[in-house]
């Protein structure tokens, strides 16, 4: 599945671009495996998405858990809690 | 009257207060977040997620105007540097009532905090430079108006 994933703040730091067009395993079913698949890809992946517990997520505009299936998504965004104010 | 901005250029505060005074209002309440030079900061980067901050901004807004009696909202928050002594952000809430102009305004600075799509990152005079961590404390204050 082809998929566009957004990244923000530290965790765009660390994949070194700010969106890339990916193409997911069809193992990769949700947000929580996806992130696990970014981690164990290559070494900016290992470092951005080290502690997944630190990483949030939105489905084209949309909030979303872990658990949040990717299926019809066309942007994932990937980033560490808000901290605006 | 709900008046919701995102922008990278300087917030002109007296400007903003005419405006949203226009309409007479019996009590107005304010908040204007400033950048502080604290430990030598040179520089805030607030990074942001275009579509989602403008709509976050905005369901914030009419979340206050559902909930309180409201003549009239500003909402305000600048993206991109800028440096100490600057508006970060700016709210104005305006009620016949001071009670709902004071409890909006409350719940809208509060709510900022962990609603919207935004990100600090702070740069000091040696150059080192760090993203912001969400504060325990900021969660607490807006989950009180759960």
């Amino acid at each position: 599945m082809v998929l566009n994933v957004a990244y923000f703040s530290w965790v765009r730091e660390r994949m070194g671009v700010g969106d890339e067009t990916l193409d997911i395993p069809e193992s990769v079913g949700d947000i929580g495996t996806l992130v696990a698949w970014l981690a164990a890809r290559d070494e900016r992946g290992a470092s951005a998405f080290a502690e997944p517990h630190r990483i949030r997520a939105a489905i084209d505009g949309v909030m979303m858990g872990p658990d949040a299936p990717l299926s019809g998504a066309r942007e994932v965004a990937l980033f560490p809690p808000v901290t605006g104010g | 009257m709900i008046r919701v901005l995102v922008q990278p250029s300087a917030i002109d505060v007296a400007a903003e207060f005419d405006l949203h005074d226009a309409g007479g209002h019996g009590a107005s309440a304010s908040f204007v977040g400033r950048v502080r030079g604290d430990d030598g900061l040179t520089e805030l980067f607030l990074e942001h997620h275009p579509a989602m901050t403008e709509a976050g901004l905005g369901d914030l807004a009419h979340a206050a105007a559902d909930r309180w009696h409201l003549s009239a909202l500003t909402l305000i928050h600048r993206v991109g540097a800028m440096m100490p002594g600057e508006t970060i952000v700016l709210v104005l809430a305006s009620s016949p009532h001071r009670a709902e102009a004071l409890s909006a305004c409350a719940f809208l600075i509060d709510r900022l905090k962990t609603d919207v799509m935004l990100w600090k990152r702070e740069t000091f005079a040696d150059g080192a430079s760090r993203w912001v961590e969400p504060r325990e404390g900021d969660r607490g204050r807006a989950e009180r108006w759960d």
